[in-house]
């Protein structure tokens, strides 16, 4: 496999490595950050938790955006995905005292199958038929998982309870830091899969069915194997964060992964910016700190400004969604690239 | 010589509805061929039930072998090259991604590199432009594109859906004129759907009527132009 060298500009090619510096050194210094703080509690095992939440967000709407961004299917249901790669962790450890970095792979394999055998069938739906077929996925699953009969597996309404791993060889970190290195160390990882994946052929016939499914079709690429398998792609993305989150977050439990659990992945995706890997890391913050902090910001808001009317919890996250959609149709990272070279450009007379 | 592609009994179906009803032509070897005809006529449907773009029935032997039950990428690989009716850009992509995604799943870098000099040499414009987004390119330049990209696929035959669509009169006559050239010279044979009937009939050898989904006249261009229903319906003079 060739990569397609096109020609660039010395300018681009030195601002591409300028980013790719700034990145590593972001990341080491991410990576890093567990170690500095140690047992100092200067931040704390809870902020930890957080900022390991939001990159699990992250992953979930980096594989949401795989399969709408880059390859035009829309899905309302990932969270059906997200509660099964949850689950099989969960079940995995609790049940069957199994490593949890084996649960990964394991609700991996098992996402990519349900979502390469969902994407098959939704092949004949198309816009809004297929978010409507998915979103059924995302109804049906929750109430799946209360079901009697699995219930000494899932142990129905009440959940499963599973204990934070520690940190291996003695070092020096608690259960929160740990996992904050691992899922980071995860997400790096798919990530750069991600970009490898968008950067190969495949992936550039994955954006060729997006612009033109027709025309795809004609140039010699297996439009439908392609969708069902960019389903299933997207949905082993979504199960890892689910397999995550239940590590993390200890606890699962149907409810935990109601429809608006989709409909949050979503808005993550396309306020990150739909077709962007770093627009994926920005919908992950998304997800997490405005759903998360709204409710409190909305009261501080009140308070701040002494308004006269009081605002109900849901406010600000609704005010906040409409503000960007209409200011960055294209995302914050579309958003923040359009500023970047509006910035760069000189002004031009007249 | 027997024919490069022929159709018989040909039907087409959008869902539960009938848009073909029993279309039969055939393409000579190497030849330029038209189908004419009003909006909704069942020219674009044609193209697609050839390309297996659509649910068909009847006969569509290409080259000697039965391609009526083949879908589209293996037909593609026959050396069948559909250009869409509204050139299908792949937007995201830049003009070379464009041009090399017909080469999805080669091998040979070298045949591939070839063919793109090929390309380069009808179309030099897309030279120039090889690394911008597709997106931005012109109109015209779009429809070069989706011309290029087919003969990216090194194809026998191309099927046409109408190349002259939403372009201005000389950028027309260039794609038209090299439309030719590649047919000349590269030896790919055409079957060219059009709105513009005068500008079909002088490129196209032979030309085949359809009215609602059936064949109602054919014969060599040089006669139909000189029919006078023909005149009357489709050059309006």
């Amino acid at each position: 496999m060739t990569a397609i060298t096109s020609t660039v500009p010395a300018a681009a090619d030195g601002a591409r490595n300028l980013t790719r510096t700034l990145l590593v050194g972001f990341l080491v210094l991410a990576a890093a950050l567990p170690f500095l703080v140690g047992k100092s509690g200067f931040i704390s095992n809870f902020t930890f938790l957080q900022l390991s939440l939001m990159i699990v967000y992250a992953i979930a709407v980096l594989g949401l955006n795989l399969l709408t961004g880059f390859n035009g299917q829309i899905s309302l249901g990932h969270g059906a995905f997200f509660a099964v790669g949850a689950y099989t962790a969960a079940i995995l450890i609790e049940q069957f005292g199994v490593n949890y970095w084996l649960t990964l792979p394991a609700a991996a394999i098992l996402c990519f199958v349900i979502g390469y055998l969902f994407g098959l069938p939704a092949l004949r739906l198309e816009g809004h038929y297929l978010a409507l077929a998915t979103f059924g996925l995302a109804i049906a699953v929750p109430q799946m998982l209360k079901y009697k009969h699995l219930e000494p597996l899932t142990n129905g309404v009440m959940g499963i309870n599973l204990l934070k791993p520690d940190a291996p060889f003695g070092l020096p970190l608690s259960g929160d830091q740990w996992m904050y290195l691992v899922v980071l160390i995860v997400a790096v990882g798919m990530f750069w899969m991600a970009r490898n994946l968008l950067n190969s052929r495949p992936g550039r016939a994955m954006v060729a069915i997006r612009d033109h499914t027709l025309a795809a079709g004609t140039m010699g690429i297996d439009t439908s194997r392609y969708k069902a398998t960019v389903f299933g792609i997207s949905a082993l993305y979504v199960g890892i964060a689910g397999a995550l989150h239940a590590i993390i977050f200890e606890f699962v439990s149907p409810d935990s992964f109601r429809f608006e659990l989709s409909i949050a992945i979503l808005v993550g995706a396309v306020v990150g910016g739909v077709a962007s890997l770093p627009g994926a890391v920005i919908g992950g913050v998304f997800v997490q700190f405005i759903e998360k902090y709204a409710d409190a910001m909305t009261k501080k808001l009140t308070q701040a400004i002494h308004l006269p009317l009081e605002l109900q919890p849901w406010t600000l996250y609704g005010i906040t969604l409409i503000v960007l959609i209409y200011v960055m149709p294209g995302g914050i990272a579309g958003g923040l690239a359009a500023l970047w070279a509006r910035l760069r450009r000189p002004p031009q007379g007249g | 010589m027997a024919p490069l592609l022929e159709i018989s009994g040909l039907k087409a179906y959008y869902g539960a509805t009938e848009a073909l009803h029993g279309l039969s032509f055939t393409l000579a070897q190497g030849g330029i061929t038209t189908l004419l005809g009003a909006n909704g006529a069942g020219k674009t449907t044609t193209l697609r039930a050839i390309s297996g773009l659509v649910r068909r029935e009847g006969s569509i032997v290409f080259d000697g072998r039965p391609i009526e039950r083949m879908a589209t990428e293996d037909i593609t690989r026959l050396g069948v090259a559909h250009v869409p009716e509204g050139r299908g850009t792949f937007v995201g992509l830049s003009v070379e991604e464009n041009l090399k995604i017909a080469s999805y799943g080669r091998r040979d870098k070298s045949g591939v590199k070839r063919d793109l000099d090929l390309v380069f040499t009808y179309f030099p414009r897309l030279k120039e432009r090889i690394a911008q987004q597709a997106g931005t390119l012109s109109g015209g330049e779009q429809q070069m594109l989706a011309i290029s990209r087919a003969l990216m696929l090194g194809p026998r035959l191309m099927l046409l859906d109408e190349p002259s669509f939403g372009l201005a009169p000389l950028i027309v006559q260039e794609i038209f004129h090299i439309m030719r050239r590649i047919n000349e010279e590269a030896g790919v044979s055409m079957l060219l759907v059009e709105q513009n009937a005068a500008l079909a009939l002088n490129l196209a050898e032979n030309a085949y009527v359809l009215e609602t989904g059936t064949v109602v006249m054919s014969g060599p261009s040089a006669e139909l132009k000189n029919d006078e229903g023909i005149r009357k319906s489709y050059l309006g003079y």
